[in-house]
Parts: C-alpha cells; structure tokens; sequence
C-alpha cells in the first residue's frame, strides 16, 4: 500500500520519467504485475500553426511588436496621443497600421495555410479496434494505447508498434518516402508473440503492456519492451527495436492491412518532433540594416537635441521667444522648466521620427517572402528525374546566397550520383570483372563458387529486397545487380527464407536467423544465416576500416592492396567477411543477442575472412563544372566526407576540385604520431604557405582522427600556442580541402571553426543525408540534395542536384543581394531626402516645429509614393542577365563581403540624400525670396511651399531608382511612371475636393495654384535635374573609366 | 515560410513556365554609354542655357522698388511713428521719384522682416469652422468653441468669444497706404485696386461670412479681435461685399508666408506709374521694432515667369553650362579611353 500511494504521489514526476508504459487497448495489466498509472499523453491531434482564431490578433500584434522598429513607432504614436506635438498621430499611426496590417496579413495567410493542412491531417479517417470491433474514427482522436487497423497504401496516422499484419510472416513492407526520402520498401517486423493474430477479435484479446522511452527526434532510434501477459503465467518480454516501430508518415505497401498500438501521439511523434527544431538565422544584410538603423536613430536624436539647443539659443531675448503677434497661452508659460524642455525635444523627434522608414522592414520581408518564389518557380533547377524542383523552407537568407565564401559540401550523393555499380570483386586476392567473370568461372575451381555463392546469399541477405531489386542502400542494389550478372539470381524471402536462383538453375535456400543492422558508429552490418546443408553463417560487411581489424585469417594483404589501389581509382570499396559458426556458438551469440536486444544495448562479433566488393560512385552530372565556377566565383570548397582518403580524393580530382598542378598537403593519420609531430607539420605547411602564396596553389586532406587531434585543446603544447589558429591560417590559404573519414558532428565542428574565424566569413554546406544535418544547420545557408527528406527539412534551401547549385547562387543570391542591398540603401536614402528639408526648414521657422508637408504628405509618402516602385524593383531587377551571370563566374566576387552595404557605400548614399535636400529646400528657398511665383502677382504661402519641395522630393527619389534601373519590364514602367501619376492626382485630388470642413482646407487647391506657374515647373524641373545630376555624372564617368560588364558593380561600391 | 506540411502535401509539379516566374520577362536594358550620355548633356546643356538666357532676359526688365519706412534712423520720414508710445493713428509719408514710366500693371506690396508668420503655434491658432462662416462657432459653448487652438486669443476677460479668433487673425496688418503723384506740386492720388489680390478660392470657397444680412447681426455677442480697430465686418467701409472674412487684406493675411522675411501684395495700379515725383501716405499702425523686424513697401511688375527673380535665370544658366562642361570633360576621357593603348 505504501508503494501504491508513494507512486500515485509521484504521477505529477511521471512525464519527467525517461520511459513510458503504454496498455495496449487500454486493459488493465493483471493483478499484481503494476500499479496502473495512467499517463496523460497529448491527442493525436498535429498543431504546426501558431495562432487560433482568437488569440490571433493579441498574439500577432504582441510578436510584431517585439520589433525594435515596430516598437519604435508605436513609442512615436503614443507620444503624438499624449503631448501637443507638431504633426497629428495620424502621420504615424496610419503607417504603423498600414505596416503591422501587412505582416498580420502575411503571417495570418501563412498560418491560415498550416490551419488548413492540420485539419486534412486530424480529419482524415482511422480505424480502430474496439471492443472487437474495427471502428472508424477521425485520426485526432487517437490515443495512446489504442489498437489501430491500417489498411494497403495508407499512411500511419501516428507511431505505431506492428502488433500483426496480414501476411503470415508478421512483416510488412513501408515506405518512408515523405520522412527520409528514401524510395525503398522497408521491412517492419511484427512482435513473434503476437504475429499470429489475424481478426479483431484476437487482437482485442491481446494483454499486454509496451514499456518505452518518451519520445525523441531521430528517426532511427527506438528502443522498448513488450509484456505480454497470459493467463497465470509469467509475463513474456519481448524487446522491441526500430524494426518493429512504424513512423507517422510512412506508407504501408505490398501488405493488406496490420494491426498496431499507438505509442506516440499527435505532437510527439517522432515526425513532428523533427518538424520543431527550425534554425533561426539572421543574415548579414539583416545586421547591416540593423546598423545603419542604429546610425538613422543617433542622426535622429543629434537633430532633435541640436534643434531644442538651438531654440533655446534663438528663443533668449523675450522678443524672439514670445513676440506680441505669437503670445503664449498661461498653461504654457506655467510649465515647468524640465518639463517644457522635455516637451519640445519630444516634439523635434516626433517631427523627425520620418527619418526611421516605417516601411522598410515590411518591404524587406514582402520582398524575401515573394522573391523566394522565383527560387521554387525556376524551371532550370527542376529535375525531371526526380519530379521536383528546389525548395524554400526560409526566405530570410535569400540574400546570404550571394554572400557564399566557404562552400562545405559532402562527397557521397551531393558530389557524386550514389547510384552504383558492380564494376569488380576481389577474393582472396583473386579479382573477378562480372563480363569476364561468367565465362572464366566455370573453369574455377568450387571453392571459388562456393565463395561467390557466399557472397551472393550474403548480398541477398543483406539486401533483403521485397520484390525486385529495391533497396535502402544504393551499394546493395549494386551487389544483388552484380551478382545477376555472375548468373546468381535474388528471388524472394520467404517465411525467413531467402530463395537464390544459382546458375544451374537450382534454387538454393537460405535461413535468416539474425540481421544487425547497418549504424555509422561500429560501420557495419551483419547477418547471420543458416544455410540448407544446415551450417551457421555469419557476414559481416562495411567499410575497409571496420572489416579488417576483424579479420583472423585469409590474403588479408593482398586483399587490402587491391582496396586501396581501387580506392585511388575513385572506386568506392565495400569489405564482406563471413565466419562459420558451429551450432553451439550460434547459440551462445544467438543468447548474447536476444539478452543484448532486451537490454537495449549494443554487441561485439568476431569474424573471419576477408572479401572486397568494389563499385564505382559516378560523379553527378556537370559536377566538375559547378565546382569550377564556384572556384571562379571566389568561393573556397571543402569536401567533407566519410569515405576514405583515395576514393575522395579521386572524386576530387574528377570534380576538379583538385587540378593537376594542386600542391597537395596531406596530413594523414595522426593517430599514430605524437602531438608535437602534428605540430611542426602544420608549422612546416604554413611556413610553405606563406612562403609561396601567389605562385602555387595548395589543397590540404586531412582525416577525422588528425583534425580532432588538431582541434582538442592540448594543455602540454600550451608553449607552441594553439593548433586551431595555425590549422585555420592553412586552411585560408589553401584553394580546396578534403577532410576524409569525418564523423557526422566533426561537419558541424569544421563549418563552425571557419564561421568563428577572423572575418566571419558565410559558409553554404550542402549534404544529401542524415549525416550532413549538423553540418547544414551549423552552417548560415542549408541546402540539400537529393537522398534524404531529413536532410531536406533541416536544411534552408533544397535543391535536386549539386549542379543547380550553380544557378541559386551566382545567379539567384547575386540577384536576391543586389536588389536588397539596393533596397536598404534606397530606403535610408529617400528618408533622408525626406525629413532632411524638414530639419532645415526649422533654421527658418523660430525653431517652432512647423512641419514642411502636410499631413497627407506625412503619411503617405512612405506607404504610398513610394512604396511600389522599390518593392517592384527589388522583386525584378536584374543588373546583368542570367546568361552573363552563368558564364561570368567571377562577377560574384564583386559582392563579396557585404561589399554593397558597407560603411563607405552606406556613406555615399546618406551624402546624396543630404544633398538632394539641400537642393531642394534652398532651391525653393531661393525661389520663394521676396518674389511672386505667378503673373498675376499673388504670393504663395508655406504650404505651397512645403508642396513644391515634397513634389520635387517624390519625383526625384522615384527617378533616382529609375536611374539605378537595368532592367525595365513592363512592371517597371507601370509602377515607376503609375506611382508618379499617382502622386499628381493624389495631390489634385486632396487640394480640390472640399471634404466637409476638414482641415484639409489647409491644402485647398495649393498643389494646382502652384501648378498654374510658369516659374514652379520650370524650378521643379531644374532641382530634379540638378539633384539627379551628380548620380548620373559618376555612373557615366564610372562607365568610362572601365566599360567593362562588372561596371555597374563596381561603380556602386564606389 | 515554414509550410513544410504544406509543401509535403502539394503536388510537386513541373513549374510554371512563364517569361514572369522564370525572371525572362520582355525589358528594355538602357545603358548609359558615351554615343547617348555626351549628345544628352549637350542637348540637356543648351536647353537649359536657352531657358537661362529667356529668364534672366525677362528678369531684367523687371522693375522692384523697395523701400524701407520702418523707421529706425533719425533721418527716416517715419522716425517719429515708430515710437511705441505715440503709435496711434501716426501718419508719415515717403517720397520717392521714377525717372521713367513703371510700366503696369504695377504690383504694390507690403513687406515684413524678421516676422515668423510660419511659427507653428502661430499658424494654428485659428478656427476653419468660424472662418467658414458656421455661426455655431461664433457662441461660446462650454469651452469647446471656437477652436481650442486660439488660445490666447480666444475668449475676452468678460468671456465673449473673439471672432475671428486666434493669434494670426490678431496680428492682421494694419498699416494703410496711399499713393500720390505729385504733378506740378499737386497731390494727385494714384488709384489702387484692391481686388483680386488674394487667391480666388479663398475669397470664394475656403473662407465665408455667414448668410445673415445685415453681416454686422452675425457678430452679435461676439468681440472683435485684441488688436483690431475695427470690427471684422467693418474692415472695409467703401465695399461691402469685402467684408468679414472675405476681406481681400484678410485673406492675403491669413495665407501664411513660408519663411520670416516676405512680402505681401497690398494693392494692383493697372496702368502702371508715370515718371514722376510721389509721394506714399502711411498710417503707421503696425509695431516690429519690438522684434527688430522692418517694414517696407515695393512696388513691382511681374512678366509670364512672376515678379523679379534672376535666381531661376541663373541657376539655368550655371546648370546648363555645367552640362556641357560636363559633356566635354566626358568626351576627352573617352577620347582618351580609346586612344590609350591599355584599354581593356
């Protein structure tokens, strides 16, 4: 009794324990076995939205303004609400609204679009076994626990252990395509005691508990236990693996239906638990903005206090500060000192506050939002054997595609094709070509076709493909095609029993007793089976490294000459081993196993003799070319691989990552030299390095086991300093790195090595595979290739092939950097231009804050007149053409480094906007000294004057960017000339119709009396030249001076 | 963004092929290279210089006459007016003399220095809706009318509403001229018009005086501005349609002048001024020497590109001339492109 109630004291700790236990149907266990605790699991129910409909609009707006700028301008809005400032807050908050409108818009269309593929998912129907009976229900209210049927070609509503399927071997046949990606038809293993079941009935009689661990991200992992309980006897445990674990997601095929228990539900399936981790990365555009933003905020703030200095300065002698025309009300002159000072610096910000454009960040994020389409939409990167274009999972980098300097990719399946092929096999030392082989081979001896049959049944076994040559591992389907050719057919498994048409047309028949499956810490995978002569067998293949230290007997030697020599071909090499096994080590390893499994632990196995199986990796098509424009576009590639040092190297060397006069540096099996031997080399290298670092070009390979040496910390070596600097400056001066035989997380180390170093440069990993998911997430830009969906979803962007990596980033990320570098630039540009006149104007004015445009104006220059044009340009503007983009590599070395958004760039375009305001306020300034504008002498006020600037200002901001303009499509036109237009009827509309007795009477008919004067068109067209005059002057004289294509480029970084 | 459900569920099609979504849209890719820059610069240069010459011409032949008559040197005529004390109703005239015919129309203006008609508090401080002859914002109301912008002009002590209210309605010009000629030692006043001087749509949208007839009615309970001597509807006794706040004066007082020294047109002589001796009689009402402003009086003519201006004349001038600079400093620097040897 103490322990029951001790336990139900601790249900609250429950779901911190690291296991669950799951009642199959919900039945109770039998007395005395354990306390039933019932677990609180979520429902089935998959929630990727953010919001619902109700908390949208609280959620939203507090998420929005979370931003700085956002904040911002609210802070400006409630400053205008509260104290008397010079403009109404509608100046602000109608572009506050306009801008937060836009991104709840936005955001609430995206959400909308994940509301509705929730929905599909929840609703769509599921059966399960109740009280005998298959009932169907809807798959969000799946619990855990519950008996689930599922029928041919239907997918896993949720993580399911196979409990028993139709066919009569327990198995069934799954495909993970929309999880990993992977095309082939796994097998699934249903649970031996409770295979046997075939109706409801039988099923709902089943008694049984499943312990487990709570769930966990990765795919591939599962360990647990079955209790079955039977009447008055002891509970049977069975363990339970990935093997016998179907994954929400997956496919059932070649199968009628199973039945399964619900283990994982709704948001802890092993599919939504990958969904959540997405990486948050900020790209360097994004800090750049925030820079000049910081910058625009101190101008503001130096202007607001400049100008309250100066009005108290000016405001000294009493006749200034207070003349008779202008007394003050008594309220204002009780005002206390600090309060009136805070008061009227208020007032200058809020006068200024347009400085900071409202709009940017909207504009910023509808254009990635949209442009990112062009990416999916490109039909150059759609592969048509595959069915699939490139993908976009974020649009917040697009720009960092042009930035690139490190490009870390795999070798195996993103180089090269991983499709194989069966080129030789080495046995023995023997070495057989499968065209040749099948006419020498009848004059072997039987040894040899004993041998090649043992590597056929081993291929088969291995295989295990379910019915032609499908399989998960390319280099299998390789083996069972190549064995075809030696005149050894794979039929079928059967009951346990593979079935292998030898050349004599006998059917031979072998029984699988135990498959360890393939993981990448022991790098191999082994079977054990029994063959119809009765004997015990055990292979054992993998990689050379893990084989051959396992090897007892057999040419060893001459076997590993042969690896390697193929290895330098650039042949991928595979090792098969196999061991006798007696009848009585069988069953000590097969005891070994079952108590391994249960406890949910790893195991040891000794093997025998040595085979080679050699294929060939094709190098993906145009690879070679894609890697040398990458190398021309000034980008350093690393290849990063699991393979061993020749076959990579050999890749490279076809890839042309490796040119014939590549010095090449290698630093290779460290593990056998001391520390301070790693040392002097390295120095010894860069020695070399700096030595010689125009005259040759160095590539540096260097395996995992010499790079974990060289980046763990050495505290006896502390006096030769640090082997990372020394490792990093090599590694900076070399044109192209191997690093072989890497670990998955020595990926991620290696990408963020050179992502910490000096100048932080942009890295790109691109990787097909599991494999490469730390490496891609490590790295500032994702991109994937083709194998895998885990990779595919981790990964920013995904493309087909390696070479489509050519076109998004010399052509797409050169294009997406410089429309937002022109975007930025432009945005912070035609706010000064705006608010500069304005600042100026109080030098004229007492210092009293009158606002130079009128509210209108205020308000809508940022969201109306000119919002379109830069927002269009920046979706479509091209400054050279695709052709010239794909021919000319090296035009990507002219963005480089941020190159259009630095300090100096970002210097040029602030002096230009101050100068164009200068022109326009002292032009109209000058204009309006002491004269009349029209003939019939009336004089003009200050509002035609605020009018006659800002009509300037408008027109000369929207032909700047028409200047900056390469490509004019008809959308150009449309909104360059259409917002123009726009203005003009705007501005005659707003000064011509009389509302009521709005205050727009403050406008009435200003903008058409202004235009009704000679002198006004002829001064608006002499400021927008003279404004627009030193632009073009240094455009044309930048042409001049190198007509070259990189022209336009190199003019803007000035 | 992160629709990856929804990009699982969507059929991965081919994409669409259109000149749109693959960025192969039609465009006109226009580049700035020496055959169309240098002729532009030439063609923009000249124009620009014909435009200068024409105005600067123009300007030229216009004739300004300004005088100052604020009073603040001994010798000036007005000396004696300007004394703060003694302001009331001081009249003081100027002489001056044209030594040939000031062709008309001739435009009279008045001009103010070192007067911040663009102050912001200054600016606002006025009712539209009094202005535009609503008698609801003639009473006053529980402080809600008239416009709480005319403080402090907005209520008198004994709390009548001022009409119309506010600072700038306050602080309406009010010095008055007339202008002599002095033929053979007679004084032969020059007539002076004084319609039209103010926009058309002030005097016939924007401002109105209420329907009531007579318009003095409308004013009942209400008091005329601190400073005014007359009464609004009595501005202008001669004419009574130049009344209240269509008064012409009013109106081109009320449009506020965008920068602290302007002019403001007074009056129109159509036939323009004889040569001659003159004579102007000032009734110097208006106080600026609190501010140290100045007050003055032009006369001028005005041609198809407005009053005297050699800014625009020579700004055109200057630009025009820098263009073709320009051009020429372009066409040596191609020339000398092409000649190096190194080029490319």
């Amino acid at each position: 009794l103490y322990r029951r109630t001790q336990k139900m004291f601790c249900v609250g700790e429950e779901s911190w324990v690291d296991s669950r236990t799951v009642y199959i149907g919900h039945k109770e266990p039998p007395p005395g076995a354990e306390a039933y605790i019932p677990q609180r699991y979520p429902d089935n129910r998959i929630v990727s939205s953010k919001y619902t409909f109700w908390n949208f609009i609280p959620k939203n707006l507090f998420e929005q303004f979370r931003r700085i700028a956002n904040f911002y301008f609210l802070v400006i809005f409630l400053v205008q609400l509260i104290i008397d400032t010079p403009t109404s807050p509608v100046t602000s908050g109608l572009p506050l609204f306009f801008v937060i409108t836009v991104t709840a818009i936005k955001q609430g269309y995206e959400d909308w679009l994940r509301h509705k593929a929730d929905c599909s998912i929840n609703e769509c129907p599921v059966d399960v076994v109740q009280q005998g009976k298959v009932v169907r229900t809807q798959s969000h209210k799946l619990r855990v626990g519950d008996v689930v049927m599922v029928r041919e070609d239907e997918t896993f509503p949720c993580d399911l252990i196979l409990l028993s399927s139709s066919r009569h071997d327990g198995t069934c046949y799954v495909t993970t395509t929309s999880l990993d990606g992977e095309s082939s038809h796994k097998t699934y293993y249903a649970v031996p005691d409770t295979m046997a079941f075939t109706t409801e009935q039988e099923v709902d009689s089943l008694h049984a508990t499943i312990e487990c661990e709570q769930p966990q991200p990765d795919l591939y992992k599962f360990v647990g236990r079955i209790n079955i309980y039977k009447d008055k006897e002891e509970p049977v445990a069975r363990p339970l693996g990935a093997e016998n674990l179907l994954l929400r997601g997956a496919t059932l095929k070649n199968t009628q239906h199973i039945y399964a228990v619900a283990i994982y539900t709704g948001m802890e399936t092993k599919m939504a638990l990958n969904y959540q981790s997405k990486s948050q990365k900020r790209s360097a555009v994004e800090k750049s903005m925030n820079a000049f933003l910081i910058v625009y905020l101190c101008i503001l703030i130096s202007k607001a206090v400049i100008n309250t200095v100066l009005k108290y300065a000016w405001q000294w002698s009493p006749d200034r500060d207070e003349p008779w025309y202008n007394h003050r009300t008594e309220h204002e002159r009780q005002r206390h000192v600090v309060c009136l000072f805070i008061h009227r610096f208020l007032a200058f910000m809020v006068l200024f506050n347009y400085i900071i454009p409202v709009s940017m960040y909207v504009t910023v994020e509808m254009q990635k939002f949209l442009g990112s389409y062009f990416i999916t939409w490109d039909e150059d990167m759609f592969d048509e054997e595959l069915g699939e274009g490139a993908q976009v999972n974020t649009s917040d980098l697009n720009e960092e595609l042009g930035q690139v300097e490190y490009v870390f990719t795999d070798k195996t399946g993103t180089l090269t094709e991983n499709n194989m092929e069966f080129i030789e096999c080495c046995v023995d030392g023997n070495v057989y070509i499968p065209h040749a082989i099948c006419v020498r081979m009848l004059s072997r001896t039987t040894f040899f076709l004993d041998e090649c049959s043992f590597i056929k049944d081993f291929t088969s076994v291995c295989g295990r493909p379910t019915s032609f040559y499908i399989s998960s591992s390319p280099d299998e389907v390789a083996l069972v095609e190549g064995m075809k050719k030696l005149g050894y057919t794979y039929l079928r498994l059967r009951d346990n029993h593979m079935e292998i048409l030898n050349k004599d047309d006998e059917i031979e028949r072998f029984e699988l007793l135990h498959v360890l499956n393939f993981d990448s810490v022991r790098r191999r995978m082994s079977v054990i089976v029994r063959s119809s002569s009765g004997e015990c067998l055990l292979f054992c293949k993998g990689a050379d490294s893990s084989i051959f230290p396992r090897v007892v007997s057999g040419k060893v030697e001459q076997v590993k000459a042969r690896v390697e020599q193929n290895a330098v071909e650039g042949l991928r090499t595979l090792c098969v081993a196999y061991k006798s096994l007696t009848e009585a080590d069988y069953q000590e390893a097969c005891f070994h196993l079952t108590e391994a499994k249960l406890a949910l632990q790893d195991r040891e196995q000794r093997l025998a003799q040595a085979y080679d199986i050699i294929e060939r990796d094709w190098l993906q098509e145009k690879a070679a070319d894609t890697i040398e424009s990458l190398h021309k576009a000034g980008m350093k590639v690393w290849v990063l691989t699991g393979d061993k040092m020749e076959t990579a190297a050999a890749t490279c060397y076809a890839s042309k990552l490796f040119r014939r006069t590549l010095y090449l540096w290698v630093c290779y099996s460290a593990n056998t030299r001391p520390h301070n031997h790693i040392y002097t080399l390295l120095h010894l290298v860069l020695h070399r390095c700096s030595l010689s670092v125009d005259c040759l070009d160095f590539g540096l390979i260097i395996d995992g086991a010499t790079l974990s040496a060289v980046l763990k910390p050495n505290p006896e070596s502390a006096g030769h300093g640090n082997y990372r600097e020394i490792f990093l400056e090599i590694c900076r001066n070399c044109s192209a790195v191997l690093c072989c035989r890497m670990a998955p997380l020595q990926k991620a180390q290696i990408v963020k090595l050179i992502k910490a170093s000096k100048e932080h440069p942009i890295t790109l990993a691109i990787g097909d595979g599991a494999n490469d998911v730390s490496m891609i997430q490590e790295a500032h830009v994702g991109v994937m290739g083709k194998e895998g969906r885990q990779a595919a979803r981790n990964s920013d962007y995904a493309i087909p092939k390696f070479k489509h990596l050519k076109k998004i980033l010399l052509v797409h990320g050169h294009y997406y950097y410089i429309r937002i570098a022109e975007l930025v630039q432009y945005f912070f540009y035609k706010n000064v231009c705006f608010i500069f006149p304005q600042f100026l104007y109080q030098f004229f004015c007492g210092f009293s804050q009158q606002p130079l445009y009128d509210t209108a104006y205020l308000t809508l220059y940022n969201i109306s007149f000119t919002s379109l044009p830069i927002l269009l340009y920046s979706l479509v503007e091209q400054h050279v053409s695709v052709e010239t983009l794909k021919r000319e590599p090296s035009l990507y070395r002219d963005i480089a480094k941020n190159s259009l958004l630095r300090w100096p760039v970002f210097l040029y375009w602030t002096c230009l906007g101050v100068f164009d305001a200068v022109i326009f306020f002292f032009g109209a300034y000058f204009l309006f000294d002491n004269t009349t504008f029209t003939s019939n002498g009336q004089m003009f006020g200050n509002w035609t004057f605020g009018t006659l600037v800002f009509t300037v200002l408008v027109f000369t901001v929207t032909l700047k960017l028409a200047l900056d303009t390469h490509h004019w499509t008809w959308i150009n036109h449309f909104v360059i000339w259409g917002s123009l237009l726009f203005y003009v009827i705007f501005s005659l509309l707003w000064g011509g119709i009389i509302w009521y007795n709005f205050c727009l009477l403050q406008m009435y008919y200003v903008f058409m009396q202004m235009l009704s004067s000679g002198p006004a068109w002829l001064s608006i067209i002499l400021l927008i030249t003279v404004s627009l005059l030193p632009d073009v002057i240094k455009k044309v004289l930048c042409r001049a001076i190198s007509p070259l294509l990189t022209v336009p480029m190199a003019c803007r970084t000035i | 963004m992160d629709s990856n459900y929804i990009e699982n569920q969507e059929v991965e099609n081919r994409p669409d092929n259109t000149a749109f979504t693959q960025q192969r849209l039609p465009a006109w890719q226009p580049i700035l290279s020496a055959g169309i820059v240098i002729p532009l610069f030439v063609l923009v240069g000249l124009a620009f210089i014909g435009i200068g010459v024409a105005l600067f011409v123009t300007s030229r032949n216009l004739h300004v006459l300004e005088m100052d008559y604020t009073g603040v040197e001994k010798t000036s005529p007005c000396f004696s007016c300007s004394d703060p004390i003694k302001q009331k109703n001081c009249k003081c005239s100027l002489s001056f003399e044209l030594d040939k015919l000031f062709e008309g129309p001739v435009f009279f203006y008045y001009g103010l220095t070192n007067y911040f008609q663009n102050q912001r508090a200054y600016g606002v401080s006025k009712d539209y809706n009094q202005l535009s002859g609503d008698l609801d914002y003639f009473t006053f109301f529980f402080s809600i009318v008239p416009d709480s912008t005319c403080k402090p002009y907005r209520y008198d002590v004994n709390n009548k509403p001022i009409v119309p209210c506010g600072s700038l309605a306050n602080s309406m010009f009010n010095d008055t001229f007339n202008l002599y000629q002095m033929k053979n030692g007679v004084k032969e006043e020059v007539p002076l018009d004084g319609k039209g001087i103010s926009w058309w749509t002030d005097y016939n949208i924007k401002y109105r005086n209420p329907s009531v007839n007579p318009l003095r009615n409308a004013f009942n309970g209400t008091v005329k501005p601190l400073y005014w001597s007359k009464p609004a509807y009595e501005l202008d006794p001669t004419d009574t349609a130049n009344n209240g706040f269509i008064n012409q004066d009013f109106l081109v007082w009320m449009r506020r002048s965008a920068l602290p020294n302007f002019r403001k047109l007074y009056r129109r002589i159509t036939d323009g001024l004889p040569a001659g001796n003159y004579s102007l009689e000032i009734s110097y009402n208006y106080p600026v020497i609190a501010f140290d402003g100045k007050k003055k009086v032009a006369f001028s003519n005005v041609s198809w590109m407005g009053g005297k201006n050699e800014f625009l004349g020579i700004a055109y001038l200057v630009i025009g001339s820098l263009c073709l600079v320009m051009s020429v400093v372009m066409l040596i620097i191609y020339h000398w492109r092409n000649s190096s040897p190194d080029a490319n």
